[in-house]
């Protein structure tokens, strides 16, 4: 999937995060974390921010996250959603959740 | 799926803020209603369904019985709305503005499309609907019987009030018919009623006296849109230990009577007759699910 253009998803409020993804033409994914949890979670939220690009098969794509303590499911959400309005697509509810 | 039987409390939680989905786990609430309509802004509506989707699908709260409120029957949000909703298996779906059993029957047959293809159990998912017009009041009876799914019916008292061009007053007068209207359809229907919303979240008083009218007609439960609400609400719902020991002495005056073969009885120096067993039976009833251990006969 191609991202047409740039897009925000979240918010700075605690326990949220929020994600800047931009196009990145043929540069692969870039990604910037800013985190008060990073030294201890930075892995796993750059493994759930791949996961969900490689979801949606994104394969070049620069993205700015700025967490506030978000759980690993309001990171998936806000990916998804930040996706989604970068795509200008919606999102197939029908394709099978891999997530576990 | 945890879920508990109580329906006292249904707690409104905006489904935009992680923070606020995280902490509504924590309050004491019997339901979690997280909303896709009211809550959320227009341009945010795809945010909030990932956000809800994600929340309920991977850190559901324990011991909640979890319902979504999506957006309205007409709104171009519907069909998303519900693709996201069922997949992620809440409780209940919660409908705003039902106005016609008709529109349930089409909000069924769409959830059960979505579960046959999502491959999860068809019936599964129970529907709350939402009557917040003279039109949908004076079609509660059919609403409430609508479909299987439909497991209780609330009135929302701001919109349905604006829908008669009367005025909203703390009194509630103004909802009175409706309220009655709404409650005997469930009753006639056997599913659980729900009052209004109190929505001044800083009037502990007035919402203490429109939880009297609440109980005193006859509600099962209330919707909460602040969880400073939630405990008041919970008590008014929750018998106490003089009702369920009066409760007790005339189920127990009624099993000696049959023993007995007098037929009639009294507590008190009053008769007991049927209304007071059905409501002694009630009252047992809700505290038993309330949690509740209530003992044997009282002597």
């Amino acid at each position: 999937m191609e991202l047409i253009k740039s897009a925000i998803a979240g918010t700075m409020e605690s326990s949220d995060v929020r994600i800047i993804l931009e196009p990145n033409h043929g540069g692969g994914i870039e990604i910037h974390l800013e985190s008060v949890a990073k030294a201890t979670f930075g892995d796993a939220i750059e493994a759930t921010v791949r996961q969900v690009l490689a979801e949606f098969d994104v394969k070049d794509a620069c993205i700015t996250l700025n967490d506030r303590g978000a759980l690993d499911c309001t990171i998936r959400a806000r990916m998804q959603c930040a996706v989604c309005r970068a795509a200008e697509t919606k999102y197939d509810w029908g394709k099978v959740d891999f997530h576990v | 799926m945890s879920k508990t039987e109580l329906m006292r409390t249904s707690l409104y939680v905006g489904g935009t803020s992680p923070a606020r989905m995280i902490q509504s786990g924590f309050y004491h609430a019997d339901c979690l209603v997280y909303d896709l309509e009211d809550a959320v802004s227009t341009g945010e509506k795809d945010a909030a369904r990932f956000l809800v989707y994600n929340a309920i699908k991977y850190q559901r709260p324990k011991d909640k019985y979890i319902l979504i409120r999506i957006n309205g029957i007409y709104s171009s949000e519907l069909d998303e709305d519900l693709e996201a909703a069922v997949r992620a298996q809440p409780d209940a779906i919660r409908i705003p503005k039902v106005e016609y059993a008709e529109e349930v029957a089409r909000i069924d047959e769409k959830i059960t499309v979505i579960e046959k293809e999502a491959g999860l159990p068809v019936g599964g998912i129970q529907i709350w609907c939402n009557i917040e017009s003279y039109q949908g009041a004076l079609n509660a009876r059919d609403i409430a019987k609508a479909s299987p799914r439909v497991v209780a019916m609330a009135l929302g008292a701001e919109d349905f009030t604006a829908s008669m061009a009367a005025q909203r007053t703390k009194s509630g007068w103004e909802i009175f018919y409706a309220r009655n209207l709404v409650l005997m359809a469930c009753r006639e229907a056997g599913i659980s009623a729900q009052d209004a919303v109190f929505s001044d979240i800083k009037d502990m008083d007035g919402l203490q006296r429109d939880l009297e009218m609440t109980r005193a007609l006859g509600f099962d439960g209330k919707t909460c849109v602040h969880p400073s609400q939630i405990d008041a609400v919970n008590a008014c719902f929750t018998p106490t230990e003089k009702e369920i020991l009066n409760a007790q002495r005339v189920l127990d005056a009624l099993r000696q009577a049959g023993m007995n073969h007098t037929g009639v009885c009294t507590v008190d120096g009053g008769m007991v007759d049927k209304p007071m067993e059905i409501r002694a039976r009630t009252v047992l009833a809700k505290a038993k699910a309330a949690g509740i251990e209530v003992g044997g006969i009282v002597q």
